[in-house]
Formats: structure tokens, sequence, C-alpha cells
């Protein structure tokens, strides 16, 4: 497999009250084209300000992010966003969120790419709703359609359906395995949630507690679907919990 | 609760407050106080013979003018500074200096520099809603959320987009607001502005029947026409949030 992201030595400290507090400290690893990493570690690791700098919206103090072969020191639209809480614009209907990344791309029929991905997520009928018409659900699916229609290499997923309930975040995670399954993206996924990283990830990397470092890296041989009640997936659960400090399992 | 519910009180009170102002003019004897059937005559005099609406044409001529120069100077300047660190630290402390001084104030000043007429109340109502309208835009750009304006920086796009699909629809909730702010201190002032020197306009007429002979009546008609006017004002700019472009602020308060 081609390497598609190559990090390098990631460090990040943030000035604090008094001195910094360092937050990264180096973090290497590589990530093939097409393949799909989860990064799961407990909470206020530092998860999030090692996706804004592999994604290119927080410098690291050391260490490079390689894309392709070419140092990344800004955000592309060839590496997509997507995080917790959202970013579909609320003033804007589905239809013009979709075409928003399309600004300046030479494409003939912006709409119909448009409502074409739209359909694709399963918003067919939804293109002249504005996003507060819409449920939690549909306005992931939204976010998600935007993201895909300016068909980046990368999907970097910040917690992306932590904030659905139970039911409607494993029919998102269900989605947007089939979607993957069409349209090939490299993935990055950011999670807390062991069972979300293994039902998702080829390989799952356990950050340790700020300042953090990869920790252990577990490879999840399992051939979709996966069935997540399965006794070998329970005890890579086991072993993965086990990494972050939760030893009694059930 | 239904309407009729919600405003009953409302209209009792009001009731009230006029049967109370009736019967004190009455009790008193008083020759100067008008009641209010002498309010609603003299109201009906001066719409016969056509004033009333010159007065009221006036007044609202010059608010208009004065603040549709101060919405287009005001707009630009507001996201300018809003966006521009270093023109919010320039601008910022002159205008917050600048506000609280009452517009009234600037009176003398208006009639030095434009005299009498109609420039001077239109100077006066610019300079009164100008600032609320900046402060209002750059708070706007300022309370736009980072996520939003990330994933425009994620996308790529250019500045033109950027401005015109992200940022300008954000704040236009809070400039609908600065407008509403601004055009009812605009009324507030153009009625003081036309007490001064003026020929017409409400404030000039109620001036005006006090000096001629102590129309009281048209005083509190007067009075009474500009509330009325500045609640229509009001709920046009209200009605101004309602638009789908801004629904979105205010969906999840209905």
């Amino acid at each position: 497999m081609r390497t598609k992201i190559e990090v390098a030595g990631l460090k990040k400290a943030f000035a604090s009250g008094k001195g910094t507090l360092p937050v990264v400290d180096d973090v290497s690893f590589d990530v093939g084209d097409g393949e799909i990493v989860a990064i799961v570690g407990p909470s206020g690791c530092g998860k999030s300000t090692l996706l804004n700098m592999v994604a290119g919206f927080v410098r690291p103090d050391h260490g490079r992010v390689v894309i392709d072969g070419v140092e990344r020191r800004k955000p592309s639209s060839d590496g997509i966003v997507i995080s917790q809480h959202g970013s579909v614009f609320p003033w804007l209907t589905v239809r013009r969120n979709l075409m928003f990344g399309l600004n300046g791309h030479a494409h003939e029929d912006k709409a119909g790419l448009a409502d074409h991905y739209a359909g694709i997520v399963g918003l067919k009928g939804f293109e002249n709703a504005y996003p507060h018409e819409l449920s939690g659900g549909m306005l992931k699916r939204a976010e998600l359609a935007r993201a895909l229609v300016v068909k980046p290499d990368i999907l970097y997923m910040d917690e992306p359906f932590s904030a659905l309930d139970a039911l409607m975040n494993l029919r998102m995670r269900g989605e947007l395995l089939r979607i993957l399954g069409e349209e090939k993206h490299t993935v990055l996924l950011i999670t807390h949630d062991v069972e979300e990283a293994i039902h998702m990830a080829d390989r799952v990397l356990v950050l340790s507690p700020r300042p953090t470092r990869i920790q252990a890296s577990f490879d999840v041989p399992f051939a979709h679907p996966r069935k997540l009640t399965s006794v070998e997936v329970q005890s890579l659960r086991i072993a993965i919990l086990r990494e972050l400090g939760v030893d009694r399992g059930e | 609760m239904n309407r009729v519910q919600r405003y009953l009180p409302s209209v009792v009170v009001l009731a009230a407050l006029i049967a109370a102002w009736w019967a004190s003019v009455v009790l008193s004897g008083s020759v100067i106080f008008p009641t209010p059937w002498q309010v609603i005559t003299g109201t009906l005099e001066l719409i016969a013979d056509g004033t009333l609406f010159e007065h009221i044409g006036a007044s609202l001529m010059r608010v208009g003018s004065g603040f549709a120069m101060a919405a287009v100077l005001a707009l630009p300047l507001g996201l300018w500074m809003g966006w521009v660190r270093g023109a919010f630290d320039t601008f910022n402390p002159i205008f917050q200096m600048l506000r609280p001084i009452s517009p009234i104030a600037w009176i003398p000043i208006a009639i030095l520099w434009f005299g009498v007429g109609n420039a001077s109340p239109i100077f006066l109502i610019f300079i009164s809603s100008i600032f609320p309208m900046v402060l209002q835009t750059t708070a706007g750009v300022h309370t736009i959320e980072r996520r939003y304006l990330q994933a425009a920086e994620n996308f790529g796009v250019s500045r033109y987009t950027l401005f015109t699909q992200v940022v300008i629809p954000a704040v236009l909730p809070q400039i609908i607001v600065g407008m509403r702010i601004g055009l009812g201190v605009a009324w507030l002032v153009v009625v003081a502005a036309e007490m001064i020197a003026l020929r017409s306009g409400l404030g000039y007429m109620i001036i005006d029947s006090r000096n001629a002979g102590n129309r009281y009546d048209l005083v509190i008609a007067g009075m009474i026409i500009i509330g009325l006017i500045g609640l229509m004002l009001d709920g046009i700019m209200r009605m101004l949030e309602g638009l789908k472009w801004v629904k979105w602020r205010y969906a999840h308060q209905d």
C-alpha cells in the first residue's frame, strides 16, 4: 500500500499561566492510501490537537506532516475535516452548502453534482431545506456530503458521530462504511469510542494521556461487515481498553 | 394562551389610563390641558387641513435619508473593523468615546455647519444611528463561530466566496439588530432636532402648537402620533428578522 500521510515527530505545547503545557509529545505514524486509521485516547489527551496539526490548521512545534510526499503546512480541500459539532452553514440550504466547496472549481453543473451527493447520503428531497429544519443525523449526512462533493483524498474525522444518539451513531457508521466502499478515501478517525474504532478502522492507534504519544497499535483484520458481538472483536476491544487503563472488562 | 387573553390586560390598563386622564382634566377644571376627546378632534382637524401628513412626511424623509446614509457607511465600516484587527484597534476607541455623546449635544454644531435647513436634522440622525450599526456589525463579525471560518478555510474558497457566503450571512442577523437600534434612535432624535428651527416635521408641529396659542391638544396628538409611527418603524425592522436569510438565527427560539 502506498503511503498517503506520513506524520514524523510531531510535538506541540501551548502557553499556559506559567510556562508551557506540552500536549503532543513526539507522535509519528503513517497512513496508507485508502486506509482507515482510528486514533483512540483518553479525553483531553490532545487527540484534537493532533488531528488539527495533521489537517494543517495548527502548526506543530517540531516534526512534520507529509502528504503524498509533499510537506503540509496549511489546510487544503484535499483533506476535509468533519468534527463533532459540525460546520454546516446554517444560513445556506443543503444544496448551497454542498455547492460551497465547489466555488472556484470549473464544474459545469455544480447544483447537479451537489444533488447527486445529497442523494448518496440519503438527503434526496431535502436539497432546499435549511439546516435548522434537519435532525442531527441529517445534518451529519449533509456535512459528510459537503466533504465528499469536493472528492477529497482524505477525510479527517474528529469524533464525527459522538453528538448523535447511540442508534443514529450506529446507523451513520454503517452509512459511512457503505460510502467508503464506493468512493475510496483515506480516513483518519479520532474517537474515544473503542467500539466505533473497531467497527470502522483497519488499524487502531492508542494514545497515552497528555502529553500524548502513541502507546500501542492494533490491526483490525476483520472483513466488513463486521459483527461487533463476535468473540474476536470483543477480545480486541478488551485489549484496547486495557491499554487505555480500563482493566475491568466485561 | 390565545391572543385576546394575552393582550387583554394591556388594553384594560390603557383604557384605565385614558379614563384617569379624562377624569383628572374634568375634575381639576383645567382650561389648558386637553381631554382625550379634544386630542381626537384636534387630530381630525390636522388631518382635514392636510398639515399632519406634511409633517409626518417631512420627519420620515429626514429619518430616511440620515438613516440610509448612516447604513451605507456603517455596514462596510463595521465589517472592516470586525475583520481587520488593526482597523478595530484604530477606530473602536474613537467610536466608543463618541457614542455616549447625546445627539442633542451636536445640535449647535449642526446649526453652525449646516444652518437651519433639512441638512441639520439629517446630520443629527446620521450621527446618532451610525454608531449602533457599526458596533453591532463589528460585534457580529467577532462572534462568528470559529468552526464556520475553519470550514471555509478548509475548502480553500476565494476571499469573495468567504465574504459573500460565510461572513456577511453570518453577521446579517446582528446587522438587522443594529439597524433596528439605529432607526429607533433616529426617530427619537428627529423630533428633538425639528424642535429647534424648522418649518416642518412632527417636532416642529409640537413646538409650534404650543407657541401659537397653547394648543396642547395638538401637542399631545403629535406625541401620540410619534409613538405610533415609532412602533410601526420598529415593526418593519422586526419583519426583517423573518426573512429567510436570517431565519436560521431565530429558528430555535420559536
